[in-house]
């Protein structure tokens, strides 16, 4: 029932209330939503699927679209293209984008804008590279001033976090503090969770600066984006890179693969649990007379998933190395770290009141905050999410790249992640977005480097105008959906 | 009179800067009666349903809900007191279905999720209740409603509730004829069932038709609230356009001051 510590009323039963028995309401309940139990065989379903892409909704069709047209493309101009080894370092480019993307989902939801998210992964990462590297002196490594000023920073984010009730941003911040003032910060996973405890409190301050101050979230990030490569040369010092390529676990999280029987294992599981969640959402909805989908249309995506994520599972279990003495074969590591992060984050956008909160400020935020919604509230807490994704996505380019150079998460990776949601169908004007959309996104978004790349006497310059290119194309296709279904 | 007053308004003043909306407003709401709330458009009608919503702090005045002194500091504090208002720029999201905008800020939750079974269960009883032909879904997205379907939507909310009062600011403007009659039928069944219901509405038939008391502002202040059976349609708009009929509102000296 509604949360009791509100004390509101519960609802009851309106009809009883409302409707006496004499009144006509009551007769016409029965007929009044006779077509509102869904489509009920798999033609409808489809018949309504078309209307919804006439009215301007088009889901994930873009993005599938385009990424079909660029492997074609690519696959006719470079025989590499389609090569077992180039698929998994696809997989492996398009990782920190999905995971950068995946963050921005949240800001983008609200109808606000982070540019900053990728120079910030370059500080959350190097706080972790150099207390892997030192031996968790961050002190030592950071000098003494620095330092304290990052705990200062941290201590006035978790009170912030405090004031508007986001305990676990608070823990995680407090936590995260209290493990850099130990070395246990040498180690990769307390690292990890270092990183991840910086990004939650850089997204704490810009969101309480956006939600609270006012400052357009445009001119905070921008501000930002310069500001946090400052402070990524001010962390690196004399300027060197940081090597991560000595700590194992995190240099294999984007450089090295499961077994393939522990990749069959992993895709057996995800199918079995997707199909039962879907096929048992449908039957139990059926059950209750409500709005479900055809079960024919929910085994059709329930196969088709399962075929390509097979096939996708077979090809990268298949030896790739390219000499008969390296065997390399498996899903990489950081595929399954960006499918449950991709599960975890659709389940709190779609079945939790935060989630429904979320989607309500970034479409009428006056409707969210007279249904009693702490408007500023929900937007501090997408900023927070978002940096965590923010950490993480910079763990995983860390590994990627194998160093924290000092123009790290600088130029146009955050162009990528912010191209990859869009493009996904995630819209810019707030209130329309999913979270798969930065994964299938992201994938469109890193073919074209990868394409690029393997064509010979392609100047590098063409990367960056293609990649704006296609952002503004999905820009477009975004805004004109939008033009059309506000078109009433 | 019948019993006590529900919600009681007393002297509220509310300023927008050097604007002044409201001056020393009295108002009572009684359970099972229907209160008209007229006044030329910038009246202040609608700054003082959002005063009581909440949205607007007062600069000054006291509110009593069942003889009980209370204040408004926040969208929730109405709604807990059951004070439900459809707001006469609707207050929906777009993106949401109707389903998720009945129930927005107050989702019935299992385990810690949505219960969305539940929600639309209840979704689909409130919107028959109001005799809802049109609506293909209850599902549907809000942008795809027509005007009227969304007013239907807004009101479907308030009542949604087990709500003790309910404010309606011009809830028929939008309406065909139709959904008008639906409407009003629909306010008058909430004050028999006993709920405290104020309709604000520029159209004097609905008002003659189906209210009880009728409180007329004029430049910010209460004219006049006095029973509809005792006042011609006439003498409302005299009140509402010039702020006194005969001996009834507001003396000389005060509707100059205002003006
Ligand atoms: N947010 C605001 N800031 C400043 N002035 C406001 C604000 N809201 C309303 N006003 C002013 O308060 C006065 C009363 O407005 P209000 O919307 O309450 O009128 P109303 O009686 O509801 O009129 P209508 O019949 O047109 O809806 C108007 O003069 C308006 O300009
Ligand atoms: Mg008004």
């Amino acid at each position: 029932m509604s949360s009791p510590d509100l004390g509101q009323p519960t609802p009851g039963a309106p009809a009883a209330q409302v409707a006496p028995a004499a009144s006509p309401g009551v007769a016409l309940a029965a007929s009044d939503f006779a077509n509102d139990v869904g489509a009920r065989n798999a033609r409808e379903a489809f018949g309504n699927y078309i209307q919804r892409l006439r009215g301007g909704d088009m889901g994930a069709l873009p993005a599938v679209g385009g990424l079909i047209v660029l492997v074609i493309v690519f696959a006719s101009i470079s025989g590499g293209f389609l090569s077992k080894g180039n698929f998994a370092n696809l997989l492996t480019q398009a990782a920190p984008i999905m995971l950068l993307g995946m963050g921005l989902v949240f800001i983008l939801l609200l109808g606000e804008i982070d540019l900053s998210a990728g120079t910030a992964s370059g500080v959350s990462a190097a706080i972790m590279g150099l207390a892997l590297t030192q031996g968790g002196d961050l002190n030592q490594a950071l000098g003494t001033p620095v330092y304290v000023i990052v705990l200062l920073g941290m201590l006035a984010a978790a009170l912030v976090a405090g004031f508007y009730r986001i305990w676990i941003a608070v823990g995680v911040i407090v936590l995260g503090a209290l493990v850099m003032l130990t070395s246990w910060d040498q180690y990769a996973i307390p690292g990890i969770f270092v990183a991840i405890s910086v990004g939650v409190a850089i997204g704490t301050l810009v969101g309480t600066m956006v939600a609270k101050i006012g400052i357009p979230s445009f001119v905070v990030t921008l501000a930002l984006f310069l500001g946090w490569q400052g402070v990524l040369l001010q962390f690196l010092g004399n300027g060197s890179a940081i090597d991560v390529r000595r700590n194992d676990f995190i240099f294999n999280l984007e450089n090295s693969n499961f077994s393939p029987a522990v990749g069959w294992a992993i895709w057996a599981v995800s199918i079995a649990a997707y199909l039962g969640l879907t096929f048992g959402r449908s039957f139990r909805r059926r059950r209750a007379g409500l709005t479900a989908e055809p079960l024919l249309v929910v085994a059709l995506r329930g196969f088709t998933l399962a075929a390509i994520t097979g096939v996708a599972v077979y090809v990268l279990n298949e030896n790739r190395g390219r000499t008969v003495f390296t065997k390399i074969e498996g899903i990489p590591k950081i595929i399954p770290v960006v499918l449950v992060l991709l599960v975890f984050f659709t389940f709190i956008l779609t079945r939790t009141a935060f989630g429904r909160h979320l989607y309500a400020v970034g479409g009428n935020a006056e409707a969210a905050r007279r249904a009693g919604i702490d408007v500023v509230r929900i937007r501090v807490a997408a900023f927070i999410i978002s940096g965590a994704m923010t950490a993480i996505a910079g763990i995983a380019l860390a590994s990627r790249l194998g160093s924290i150079p000092s123009d790290f998460g600088g130029r146009n990776t955050l162009l990528f992640a912010v191209a990859a949601a869009v493009i996904g169908g995630t819209s810019l004007f707030g209130g329309k977005g999913k979270m798969r959309d930065a994964v299938i996104g992201g994938l469109v978004i890193a073919i074209i480097p990868n394409g690029l790349g393997l064509i010979k006497d392609i100047p590098s310059s063409y990367e960056l105008m293609i990649t704006a290119g296609v952002l503004l194309l999905a820009a477009s296709v975004d805004a004109l959906s939008r033009k059309r279904t506000s078109a009433r | 009179m019948p019993d006590s007053p529900l919600l009681e308004l007393r002297g509220v003043n509310k300023s927008f800067g050097p604007v002044h909306v409201l001056h020393d407003i009295d108002l009572k709401v009684y359970p099972g009666q229907v209160t008209a709330l007229v006044g030329d458009n910038g009246a202040g009608k609608s700054t003082l349903v959002k005063c009581i919503a909440g949205i607007y702090p007062v600069d000054s005045g006291e509110f009593f809900f069942d003889g009980k002194p209370v204040s408004f500091s926040g969208p929730r504090d109405a709604a807990g007191l059951g004070i439900e208002i459809v707001y006469q720029d609707l207050a929906l999201a777009d993106n949401l279905d109707i389903v998720q905008n009945l129930f927005l800020g107050r989702e019935i939750r299992k385990f810690g999720m949505l219960d969305e079974a539940t929600m639309e269960r209840k979704a689909r009883e409130t919107l028959a209740s109001l005799a809802v032909r049109t609506v293909k879904s209850v599902r549907q997205s809000v942008s795809s409603l027509s005007g009227g379907q969304r007013q239907t939507v807004a009101i479907a909310k308030a009542v949604l509730w087990n709500s003790r009062v309910v404010f309606l600011d011009e809830p028929t403007a939008a309406l065909g004829v139709a959904q008008t009659r639906q409407v009003l039928d629909l306010v008058r069944r909430l004050a028999d069932n006993g709920l405290g219901v104020v309709l604000i509405s520029h159209n004097m038939n609905d008002v003659k038709e189906v209210s009880d008391h009728v409180a007329a502002l004029f430049l910010g202040r209460l004219a006049a609230d006095v029973e509809t059976k005792d006042v011609t349609t006439g003498q409302i708009v005299e009140l509402i356009t010039s702020g006194r009929s005969g001996s009834m509102g507001l003396s000389a000296a005060a509707t100059n001051a205002s003006m």
